[in-house]
C-alpha cells in the first residue's frame, strides 16, 4: 500500500520534471530560463541543507562554504585550463573531494558535542573561506572576482537549463532514496531522540559525520552548477546571505521533506527577482532582508512544518480516519 | 553460580552528592534480579551506570568477566545490555511500528545501507509487528508515538527493548504511571520472558507484590549504598531493610 502510493508520488514528480524539460522550448526568453536555472541550482543546494536540518536535526550556519568551494574550484579550473571538458570533470572531482574533506573535519571535530558547536564551527569556517577568497588575490582576484569561459557546449542557456534540471531530478531521487533507506531512518531517529538512538545500539556520530559529508558534497556540486550558469565568481558565494537564503528556502518549503526545499528555492528566488524590481517603488524593497526576517518569523510561528509539511499533515489527518490502522502482519 | 554482570565499588558523585556509593554486586546469569529502594536511593542512576548513560567516578563494571567501564552506551547495547527507560523515551514523531522497527534494524545489524528502500526489509516490519502483538500494542501500530497514552508508551518502550534481543534486560519501573488495568498485561509479558529462562532480567520496581512474585534475588539500595541482598523472603525478614525501607513502603501501600 505504501509502495503503491509512493510510486504515485514518483509519477507526479516525474510529470513535473517532464513539463519543466519541455518548458525552455516554449519559453525562449534568456532571462526567464536563467532564473529557472537558478531555482534548480538553489533547489539542489537547499536539499543538501535539508539533509542536515530536516532529517538529522543538525544546524549549520556556514553551509555557504561548500557552495563556495564548488563555485571557486570550478571558476579557477575553468580560468586556468582553457575551459575544456576534461578540466570541468577534474574541477567537479576536486570540488567534491575538497567539500567532503572539509565537512568531514568539521563534523568529526564538533558533531560529538551539542549541536550549537557544529553551528558555530561552520560559521567560523565559512568566515575563514570568505576571508581567504578576499585576501588570496593571486588565485581569486579578491572581492572583484573574475569572469571565465565554460566548455563550448555549455554556453547555450537552454543546455545549462536542461543539465541543471537533470541534475536536480537525479539528486532529488537519489537523496530521497537515501532518506528512505535503513540509513535514512536512523537519521530521522537521531533527529527525534538522539539518546534513544544511541541506546538502540547505533553509533550516532558516524551517521552525523556521514550525512554532513553527503550534504557538503551535494552543496559543492550546486556551487559547480552555479558557476556554469553564471560564468562569473566573486566572494559573495561565501557570504552569510547565501546560508540565510538556503535556511529560509528549507524552512519555508518544509524541513525534512526534500520537495519543500525545492518549492522554497522557487519562492525565494522569485521573491528576490520580484522585490528587487520594486526597489524604485519604495526604499524598503532594497532592504529585502527585513522582509525575509518578517516572513521567517511568521512561518516559524504559524507554519513550523513549512509549506509541504503543513499540506502533508493536513492530508494525513484527513485520511487517517479512513484507513484502518491494522494492516501489517 | 555464573555472574553475567558485576560491579566493583561502583560510585558516582554529582558535586558533593554521592548518588551511588561503592556498590559491589554480582548479577546472576539467566536469573531475575530486582532492585528496590525508596525514591532517591540511586536505582536509576545505578542503571545509567550499567547501561553507559553515565560514567562512574570510581569503580568498575564487568560483563561476562570483561571490563566494560569505559565502553560507550552504544557498545554496551551491542554487547547485549539493553534497557528501558523510566521516563518514556521513544521517537515521538514516528509511528509505533517505526519505533520498534528501528530496534529490529539495529538487532539485525543493518546500519549503513543507503541504497535499498527500507520497505524491502519486510522481515523487520513483520518482526516489529509480532513484538507489538506480544505487548498488546498491535492495534496502535500505525499511530504516531507522541499521541499514545502514557501506559501505551511504556508498552512501546518494552517492545523496543524486546526487539533488541539483548541477553540482559534492564527494566526501569516498567509499570510506573500505568493505570491499574494496564499493569497485568505488562507483568504477563515480563513473566513470559522470565519463563523462557534464556535471559537475565534486572528490574527496578516499587510494587512489592510484583517483586516478591518474580524475583530470584533482591538488591536493596538506600542512599546510594547496597544495604542488603537475598531472596525475596530473606529481604522481607531482614531487619535493616525493614527499618530503612520496607516498613515505610508497606505503610504507604496500605494507606
Amino acid at each position: 500500500m505504501i509502495l503503491k502510493s509512493m510510486s504515485k508520488s514518483n509519477l507526479i514528480y516525474l510529470g513535473v520534471a517532464v513539463i519543466l524539460l519541455i518548458l525552455p522550448f516554449i519559453l525562449t526568453g534568456r532571462s526567464v530560463q536563467f532564473m529557472i536555472t537558478q531555482i534548480f541550482i538553489f533547489a539542489i543546494f537547499a536539499m543538501s541543507y535539508d539533509l542536515l536540518l530536516g532529517y538529522t536535526g543538525i544546524i549549520s550556519f556556514g553551509h555557504a562554504m561548500f557552495f563556495g568551494i564548488g563555485a571557486y574550484t570550478t571558476a579557477i579550473f575553468m580560468d586556468r585550463y582553457d575551459a575544456s571538458f576534461g578540466a570541468l570533470l577534474v574541477a567537479i572531482l576536486v570540488a567534491v573531494l575538497f567539500a567532503a574533506i572539509v565537512s568531514f573535519i568539521v563534523g568529526v571535530l564538533t558533531l560529538r558535542l551539542k549541536s550549537h558547536f557544529y553551528a558555530m564551527l561552520t560559521l567560523a569556517f565559512a568566515g575563514l573561506f570568505l576571508v581567504a577568497a578576499e585576501k588570496w588575490r593571486s588565485l581569486t582576484q579578491g572581492n572583484d572576482g573574475f569572469t571565465f569561459k565554460v566548455p563550448e557546449f555549455l554556453r547555450d542557456s537552454t543546455t545549462i537549463y536542461i543539465v541543471s534540471l537533470v541534475c536536480l531530478v537525479l539528486i532529488f531521487f537519489g537523496l530521497r532514496r537515501m532518506t528512505q533507506s535503513p540509513f535514512g531512518r536512523v537519521l530521522v531517529a537521531i533527529r527525534e531522540n538522539e539518546e534513544r538512538t544511541i541506546s538502540l545500539g547505533f553509533k550516532v556520530l558516524h551517521y552525523k559525520v556521514l550525512v554532513s559529508v553527503v550534504s557538503g558534497i551535494v552543496a559543492s556540486f550546486a556551487g559547480v552548477l552555479y558557476m556554469l550558469s553564471l560564468r562569473f565568481v566573486n566572494t559573495s558565494v561565501f557570504a552569510t546571505d547565501v546560508t540565510i537564503d538556503v535556511l529560509l528556502m528549507t524552512i519555508i518549503g518544509g524541513v525534512g521533506t526534500l520537495v519543500g526545499p525545492i518549492l522554497g528555492a522557487a519562492l525565494i528566488e522569485l521573491a528576490h527577482h520580484w522585490i528587487s524590481g520594486l526597489a524604485n517603488v519604495h526604499w524598503i524593497f532594497e532592504r529585502w532582508i527585513i522582509l525575509y526576517g518578517t516572513v521567517y518569523i511568521l512561518v516559524v510561528i504559524f507554519f513550523p512544518l513549512g509549506l509541504v509539511g503543513t499540506i502533508r499533515s493536513k492530508l494525513s489527518n484527513g485520511s487517517k480516519q479512513k484507513i484502518p490502522s491494522k494492516k501489517a502482519g | 553460580m555464573n555472574y553475567v554482570l558485576e560491579t566493583k565499588d561502583l560510585t558516582i558523585k554529582f558535586g558533593g552528592h554521592t548518588a551511588v556509593d561503592h556498590v559491589t554486586v554480582q548479577i546472576p546469569d539467566k536469573k531475575f534480579t530486582s532492585i528496590i529502594g525508596p525514591n532517591g536511593a540511586g536505582k536509576t542512576t545505578f542503571f545509567n551506570l550499567l547501561s553507559g548513560q553515565l560514567s562512574p567516578t570510581e569503580g568498575s563494571i564487568y560483563f561476562k568477566g570483561n571490563e566494560i567501564t569505559k565502553k560507550s552506551a552504544t557498545d554496551r547495547t551491542r554487547l547485549g545490555i539493553g534497557r528501558s527507560f523510566q521516563i518514556t523515551n521513544v521517537f515521538p514523531n514516528l509511528t509505533v511500528l517505526e519505533n520498534v522497527r528501528l530496534a529490529v534494524q539495529s538487532q539485525a545489524n543493518v546500519r549503513y545501507q543507503m541504497i535499498k528502500h527500507f520497505l524491502h526489509y519486510k522481515k523487520f516490519e513483520e518482526k516489529a509487528f509480532t513484538i507489538l502483538e506480544r505487548v498488546l500494542l498491535d492495534d496502535k501500530a500505525n499511530h504516531i508515538a507522541a499521541n499514545l497514552a502514557h501506559g501505551e508508551k511504556r508498552k512501546l518502550e518494552i517492545a523496543m527493548l524486546l526487539a533488541l534481543e539483548t541477553e540482559i534486560l534492564l527494566l526501569d519501573e516498567p509499570t510506573a504511571g500505568m493505570s491499574l488495568e494496564e499493569v497485568p498485561a505488562i507483568i504477563d509479558v515480563i513473566k513470559q520472558i522470565k519463563a523462557e529462562e534464556d535471559r537475565t532480567i534486572v528490574l527496578i520496581e516499587h510494587k512489592m507484590d510484583m517483586i516478591m512474585d518474580l524475583s530470584d534475588e533482591v538488591l536493596v539500595l538506600f542512599h546510594g549504598e547496597l544495604i542488603a541482598k537475598g531472596t525475596p523472603d530473606e529481604i522481607v525478614e531482614n531487619e535493616t531493610v525493614q527499618s530503612a525501607y520496607l516498613g515505610g513502603m508497606y505503610d504507604e501501600q496500605l494507606a
